[in-house]
């Protein structure tokens, strides 16, 4: 199995669609001719030419209007946003019009596009360059939101994207890029809604997605030297969201912590502890935990943005009291 | 003067404003489903003009004030009806009501009521075409108030850039809601706007419905040769208010009736003759028109209600 980078994992994923389907085209900044600000359409200009490999003006709004306006009449159009923080600027586009079309419609019409964008933080971007906005995509029916943390996913869950009928927010981690694994060589499609057991684990599920998938693994390791079982899933889609490996492996630790990179308030957190109460409140062990960025714009400071963000010594404190409460009710 | 085409423009806005009377109509007796309805009385020769331009491969997006279009493009009033009573049988399952009328099969890529959120979407749909090669032009409608979105800019300028196959129709009835025209921009001139991204602009009577058809070709023809999008201005009047609710205090009456007196049936009807358009004419044209809205009517009135349940389908495809 070749090893391959996250970003040449994307990029193999819109090869493939564009050379298996004529209708698949590119559009976005810099995409072409630059190769993408994160390099990941790099060389896709010379193999489709500029009638499907498009640089737009820096016109973010259009760029999402016009990838729904060719879908809904035969194209299958990936848009690239290149900082989830721009998506502000399509916003209208996005919840307005691409959730609402097929809706609204009468089932008449379907809207098959990607918005490839990226997020989070780790680079010092500042205020305007890292945020983690997913909440907003997954607050609006209509969309499906994909947040894939490892190549292998990246290529995977891209494939499916494309191939989907639905307007898919596809939100990749600018931190993630150059992360390496082996991919197998022949071509797979990774089903949207299906989470992933990362790491099987006894007494605490811990559930995360995108870049926080990592941290999630190395505490679990940590954990397991301390003989704790740390069961971690990874959500790889977000909208739809497969609550039934959740609760599957929650029904079995009794324990939950969920972890993400964007802020607490209004987060996937809160949502996922609501859930999980709601259907197991009388088999917990103890309240379901959040570990996310603190309620702040993110800072330039590297520093700054790193106490900003989850650490290790966090989740693993959750998961002390996740625990702890267990030796309470004794 | 070409006789058929002008007995068709007449013909067509005859049935715009009498259906737009009949929903009116229905309103007050509180058939519809929605409080959201806007009428585009006054307006007819815009939609009835570029309409008939159209090839039937051709799309076009729509607005808020959207019957018009929807009726000059070939929709069935019936399932129209249907919509605006909450009918199962409607466009949009009963779900969209006036403001989103649509019918993909004759082209209508939707009304919409994000005032210019279809810009881009037309801009889109021209580029797929421009990408597939299918010989089609979009026609997007909007109103002058679109004309002070950002979204306006992005398209206009992507779509010259690339020299996309759309024609953006301004339906300027003079008033954003309250506001007038003059109160909203610093250029009026819809030839000077357009110079700013380097396509034709062309001002036109919006009242002159064989105008508006001149124009229009011209611009689709340009467009379906690969030559670009071009800018209409077509300066025409709301003569109503924006809304049922809105009882239009922020304009004179005299500028009303000035404004009324100048309307697109009589406007046409003056300039063919009546020779062309003949009294015995008219009386047939208004006895199919009310024949057709009330077979309409009552389509919509048998149809089943759309039933709540149904508000968990076509979330997703």
């Amino acid at each position: 199995m070749p090893t391959m980078m996250y970003r040449d994992a994307l990029r193999r994923a819109l090869y493939e669609e564009m050379k298996a389907d004529p209708r698949v085209f590119l559009l976005g900044e810099d995409i072409g001719l630059y190769g993408g600000a994160y390099a990941v359409t790099k060389g896709l200009l010379d193999e489709f030419g500029p009638q499907r490999v498009r640089d737009t003006p820096m016109s973010e709004a259009v760029i999402v209007g016009a990838a729904i306006g060719a879908a809904m009449i035969g194209g299958r159009p990936v848009a690239e946003i290149m900082y989830v923080d721009f998506m502000t600027l399509t916003m209208d586009q996005v919840v307005n019009q691409a959730a609402k079309i097929h809706f609204m419609f009468g089932g008449q019409i379907t809207v098959p596009c990607v918005i490839r964008t990226q997020q989070g933080t780790g680079r010092g971007a500042g205020a305007q360059h890292s945020q983690s906005l997913e909440s907003w995509f997954v607050h609006t029916p209509g969309l499906k939101v994909v947040t894939p943390a490892t190549p292998s996913d990246a290529y995977g869950l891209l494939r499916a994207s494309i191939q989907d009928d639905n307007p898919v927010i596809f939100l990749e981690h600018k931190g993630l890029y150059a992360i390496k694994e082996d991919v197998p060589e022949e071509p797979f499609v990774t089903p949207l809604g299906v989470a992933e057991v990362k790491r099987e684990g006894a007494d605490v599920t811990l559930i995360t997605y995108s870049r926080m998938v990592h941290l999630a693994l190395e505490v679990a390791a940590q954990l397991a030297e301390r003989q704790i079982g740390v069961e971690v899933i990874d959500l790889r889609t977000l909208q739809p969201l497969d609550m039934e490996t959740v609760l599957k492996s929650v029904s079995k630790t009794r324990r939950a912590v969920v972890l993400h990179e964007a802020v607490m308030t209004g987060g996937l957190g809160a949502e996922l502890s609501a859930r999980i109460t709601e259907s197991l409140f009388d088999q917990l062990l103890s309240p379901v935990r959040r570990v996310a960025a603190r309620d702040v714009p993110l800072p330039a400071n590297v520093a700054l943005e790193k106490y900003v963000v989850p650490n290790a010594e966090q989740v693993i404190s959750a998961i002390e009291e996740t625990l702890a409460v267990k030796q309470i009710v004794r | 003067m070409d006789r058929e085409l002008t007995k068709s423009l007449y013909k067509t806005m005859l049935l715009i404003r009498r259906t737009e009377e009949r929903i009116l109509e229905e309103m007050m007796k509180g058939k519809l489903a929605s409080t959201m309805c806007h009428v585009s009385i006054g307006q007819e020769a815009v939609a009835a003009g570029v309409c008939d331009a159209m090839a039937p491969q051709d799309y076009l997006t729509s607005t808020h004030r959207g019957h018009g279009h929807f009726i000059a493009r070939g929709g069935g009033l019936g399932r129209m009806m249907a919509e605006l009573f909450g009918k199962e049988t409607g466009y949009c399952k009963g779900r969209g009501g006036s403001m989103h009328i649509t019918d993909i099969t004759i082209g209508h890529l939707g009304a919409n009521g994000i005032v210019g959120g279809h810009l881009g979407i037309a801009a889109g749909a021209a580029l797929w075409s421009q990408i597939s090669s299918n010989d089609a032009v979009t026609v997007c409608f909007f109103g002058e108030g679109a004309t002070n979105e950002g979204i306006t800019h992005e398209s206009l300028n992507m779509a010259a850039l690339w020299k996309l196959p759309v024609v953006f129709v301004v339906e300027n009835n003079h008033y954003a809601m309250s506001l007038a025209w003059e109160r909203s921009t610093a250029q009026l001139n819809f030839t000077e706007k357009a110079s700013a991204y380097g396509i034709p602009g062309v001002d036109v009577d919006g009242q002159d419905a064989l105008a508006v058809q001149e124009v229009a070709k011209a611009a689709i023809d340009r467009a379906r040769r690969g030559e670009g999008p071009t800018l209409i201005g077509a300066h025409t009047y709301r003569f109503l208010g924006h809304s049922r609710a809105d009882p239009s205090k922020y304009r004179s009456s005299e500028e009303e009736e000035r404004e009324r007196a100048r309307d697109p049936l009589t406007i046409l009807r003056t300039k063919a003759g009546t020779d062309v358009i003949t009294d015995s004419d008219l009386e047939a044209y208004e006895a199919e028109v009310k024949q057709q809205l009330d077979d309409a009517v009552k389509f919509a009135e048998d149809s089943p209600l759309a039933q709540p349940s149904t508000v968990f389908e076509d979330i997703y495809a």
